[in-house]
């Protein structure tokens, strides 16, 4: 088995628990790379099936191409497809002048936050990795959140041996993540070896693309000329700048992932 | 360099090509607190440039913030409680490499508070690096720490003697150390790997050659770790293919699991146990043509279908005839305890093992360590959080599992008290099984059954409880009572397991025969589930119905409420007595 091998048979065996433990099971889908690989994870690990719906929580600030591929996507594969946006924020006027973590709260986490609320979910699959940033270096595989959403990440319960947190009070919900052991170029590794179809907004045009996608007030590009997969990786390779540096709410304050996350935030 | 064979060449012309067959390792890094694990780990990532632009930066910021020298720890303490308090909490996992390979480098935290975070952290490394300060000298963690690398299985391990520094890099010192931690780590029967003499604050030894200590004439820590031996693949050792969940999205019928042990191949004789059926690997599945193969091995997660459609449940395993797993209802262990309340005798815990879980009952606890000491109390009564303990452990049924020297995965479990997972194990040795739950038994059949129970309402707390008054074992030939106290069956009747898959043919109070389902046809006999209850079938159409219904579901079956109000009469032959005393209720099921 070559170290990607490793990776998949790790994540698939992980997206079964999931779907074994859980009767309400939702996956986020941000039409990212990240969930993107997920998606494509969870068709080998049902056989070309998926037994749950995906959720996208619109913001209405999304860079505008990602709407218009997901909603094609969409349409293509037949996805059994969430699109939630909390409308109460967005006719009140939130946005990111309102200041950037204050916006992420309302249309990320409160949005999120709703859809589980409606749906009843109990397990939420979430394409977040241990190398994008320090709180999510820290998160279990299957990690609990409690009524009020909130993570409390200084109690964390055991996790080992593959034997995941599968027994929790009602109400409260698991998020699971199957692809928190890989990194930025193993993501990138694995789309090249399995020829998987991306948003092109990856891709350099005009010397600029994008590295990691969100918002578009949020969210910058940066300066390259790789335009197809194997070119990003040899950039990567080379590159010294962290993958969420574009990514302005991270930037805030020392520890804003760390407080955003802990109320609920992907 | 050439493509690699499973990809598209058209990929490979995008100008990349794939790493070939990179190695990874996991190592932990684990010691008493304060001694400069994760400054070790920082300077590791600092000296293999492994760290991003900024993060340097960000760490000066936030150590001149706090009023402290650069902190190397802060590049993995990244929760604020962490730097604030100058300790890691929560176990993290960061990357680098070496020429030869990958590394996954585990952080764990040293405070004996955190131990159930170390444990996450060290359970799923290969090697470690069991750092101890120089000045201070073995303490608490230091030796509490090594049992628990011992008790995981990682043998693998170099002691890291940091903070040299301190004592002016003296090599007498350093001997001291040395050979006082020997005696300690032998009795554990673990030989580290070696020592390594290092200051992880002033980069000495790390990544390269220390001239502080020209006395030390071994590696240092960057070259050394490269020279661990990888562990041995597994995949000639026999099969074991824990059954995670069974899908049925299409007409195939697949079995799904990861290969923990072994390789397994289309056209396999196998075994599946407890349940001993045996048939024959038909297919291994896929989803892209490029995953198609008729042979998977340890590590992948596959699907199967097999020959004969059993009815299969998450939690049994699947092994090569000529080399079959234990099965038995008791085992003995050595634990280690993170529970908030005490690991007791008689009291009903969840165990996962593998991917079967099962009630359990500890039934004695034969001898408890403080892992710091390795003072032990023999016979004790409880086990305490941070303890680690000898016990012996009696499961409600059967199960399949091996003993932890022979198959690492099927040889570990886990206890789960109430929410949470509050100890874990490794097998050291199986028990006979006994106090299996009565039930009716013939060769490689065992069906639990509850039809004697009792069904009584107490008048004294105004509630309904069921009574097992009779945990025999019935075999074939045997005859049954057919009237209890609050039950009546027909002489003559079958007994469904919806949930075990298996049939018990009663003919005038007789056991005739004890099947498999899927061997079984219907006969127009009345059909009793497990626990007595009625079956609502009338005919051969209602019974298909009935198989159909039960398969779709498979082992969510025994909680499906809208299933059994459907199928099931709760008193065509059972009816409820009062009873003006619980006390006379010896021993219910809930
Ligand atoms: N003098 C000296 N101090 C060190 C050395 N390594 C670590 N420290 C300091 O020891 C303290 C504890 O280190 P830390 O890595 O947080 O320890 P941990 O609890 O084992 O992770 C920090 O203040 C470090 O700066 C060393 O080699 N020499
Ligand atoms: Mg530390």
């Amino acid at each position: 088995m070559n170290h990607l091998d490793e990776l998949e048979a790790e994540s698939i065996y992980i997206l079964r628990e999931a779907y074994k433990k859980f009767g309400k099971l939702g996956m986020l889908w941000s039409i990212g790379k990240d969930s993107t690989v997920l998606m494509w994870l969870a068709k080998k690990a049902f056989y070309g099936y998926c037994p749950f719906p995906f959720i996208h929580v619109d913001t209405t600030y999304k860079i505008p191409q990602m709407i218009v591929y997901r909603d094609k996507i969409a349409r293509e594969l037949n996805l059994d497809l969430i699109v939630h946006t909390n409308e109460e924020a967005v006719k009140a006027g939130m946005g990111p002048d309102k200041g950037r973590l204050v916006c992420c709260r309302a249309l990320k986490t409160d949005g999120l936050q709703q859809v589980v609320e409606k749906y009843e979910f109990e397990g939420l699959i979430l394409g977040v990795r241990r190398d994008e940033e320090g709180s999510r270096s820290k998160e279990r595989v299957f990690s609990e959140r409690n009524k009020d959403y909130e993570w409390d990440y200084t109690n964390q319960p055991p996790e080992l041996w593959d034997q995941f947190k599968t027994d929790f009070p009602k109400g409260n919900h698991i998020r699971v993540h199957p692809i928190l052991h890989w990194n930025e170029i193993d993501v990138w590794e694995y789309i090249l070896q399995e020829n998987i179809p991306l948003i092109d907004l990856y891709f350099a045009k005009d010397g600029k693309r994008y590295r990691s996608l969100g918002c578009a007030p949020c969210t910058g590009t940066i300066e390259s000329t790789a335009s197809t997969v194997g070119e990003i990786i040899e950039e990567l390779k080379h590159t010294k700048t962290s993958e969420r540096a574009g990514r302005a709410q991270d930037q805030e304050d020392a520890y804003a992932m760390q407080k955003l996350r802990k109320d609920g935030y992907m | 360099m050439q493509c690699r064979s499973s990809v598209k060449t058209d990929i490979c012309k995008e100008g990349y090509q794939m790493s070939e067959n990179k190695e990874t390792l996991k190592i932990v890094v684990v010691g008493h607190v304060d001694h400069g694990k994760s400054t070790v780990i920082g300077r590791l990532l600092y000296d293999t440039n492994s760290l991003p632009e900024g993060a340097i930066e960000r760490v000066k910021r936030i150590s001149k913030e706090k009023g402290k020298p650069f902190e190397y720890a802060y590049l993995l303490d990244a929760f604020e409680e962490e730097q604030k308090q100058g300790i890691t909490i929560d176990t993290t996992q960061l990357q680098f490499f070496t020429k030869k390979r990958d590394y996954v480098i585990i952080d764990a935290p040293g405070h004996k508070e955190f131990l159930k975070n170390m444990i996450s952290g060290a359970a799923s490394a290969e090697a470690a690096l069991l750092v101890i300060d120089a000045k201070e000298g073995i303490k608490e963690q230091s030796k509490r720490h090594g049992y628990i690398l011992s008790l995981l299985g990682i043998q693998k391990v170099y002691v890291i003697v940091n903070k040299m520094d301190l004592i002016d890099y003296s090599e007498e010192k350093y001997h001291a150390i040395k050979e006082d931690f020997n005696i300690f780590l032998n009795t554990l029967q673990i030989t580290p790997l070696d020592y390594i003499p290092i200051s992880a604050f002033y980069g000495e030894n790390i990544a390269s050659y220390s001239h502080k200590m020209p006395w030390y004439k071994g590696k240092p820590i960057l070259e050394a770790i490269d020279e661990i031996p990888k562990d041995k693949d597994i995949s000639h050792k026999p099969l074991r293919f824990p059954i995670q969940d069974v899908y049925k999205f299409d007409s195939r019928r697949i079995i799904v699991g990861r290969i923990e042990a072994g390789t397994l191949k289309a056209g396999d004789e196998i075994q599946i146990t407890p349940g001993n059926k045996t048939t024959r690997v038909k297919t291994i599945e896929a989803w892209t043509p490029k995953d198609q193969t008729d042979v998977a091995a340890a590590g992948q997660s596959v699907g199967i279908t097999v020959a004969d459609e059993f009815f299969n449940r998450r939690g049994e395993i699947i092994s090569h005839r000529k080399d079959v797993p234990i099965i038995s209802n008791r085992f003995r262990a050595n634990i280690f305890w993170m529970g908030k309340t005490d690991l007791i005798m008689n009291k009903k815990y969840k165990i996962k093992l593998a991917t079967a879980e099962v009630e359990a009952e500890v039934k004695s606890i034969l001898k408890v360590i403080d892992a710091s000491t390795l003072s032990g109390k023999e016979k004790a009564l409880r086990v305490r959080i941070n303890d680690v303990a000898e016990i012996i452990v009696e499961t409600k049924e059967a199960v399949a599992f091996d003993e932890f020297r022979h198959s690492k995965a099927t040889g570990r479990f886990v206890i789960v008290d109430g929410y949470d997972v509050a100890g874990g194990g490794i097998i050291s040795r199986a028990e006979k099984a006994i106090n299996l739950k009565g039930g009716f038994v013939k060769e490689n059949y065992y069906l639990n059954s509850r039809i004697f129970e009792e069904y009584y309402y107490s008048v004294q707390d105004n509630s309904i409880k069921n009574v097992q008054t009779d945990n025999k074992l019935y075999y074939v030939g045997d005859e049954i009572t057919t009237t209890g106290d609050t039950y009546v069956y027909p002489d003559s009747f079958d007994i469904i397991g919806i949930k075990d898959g298996m049939v018990v043919k009663i003919r005038n109070k007789i056991i005739e025969d004890i099947l498999s389902l899927q061997d079984y046809t219907y006969n127009k006999l009345p059909l009793i589930n497990a626990r007595g209850f009625g079956i609502r079938v009338r005919n051969q159409e209602e019974f298909n119905q009935l198989i159909e219904e039960r398969d779709d579901k498979t082992d969510n079956i025994s909680k499906d409420v809208e299933f059994s109000n459907q199928w099931f009469s709760l008193n065509q032959y059972k009816h409820i007595k009062f009873s003006e005393d619980s006390v006379y209720i010896i021993e219910y099921n809930i």
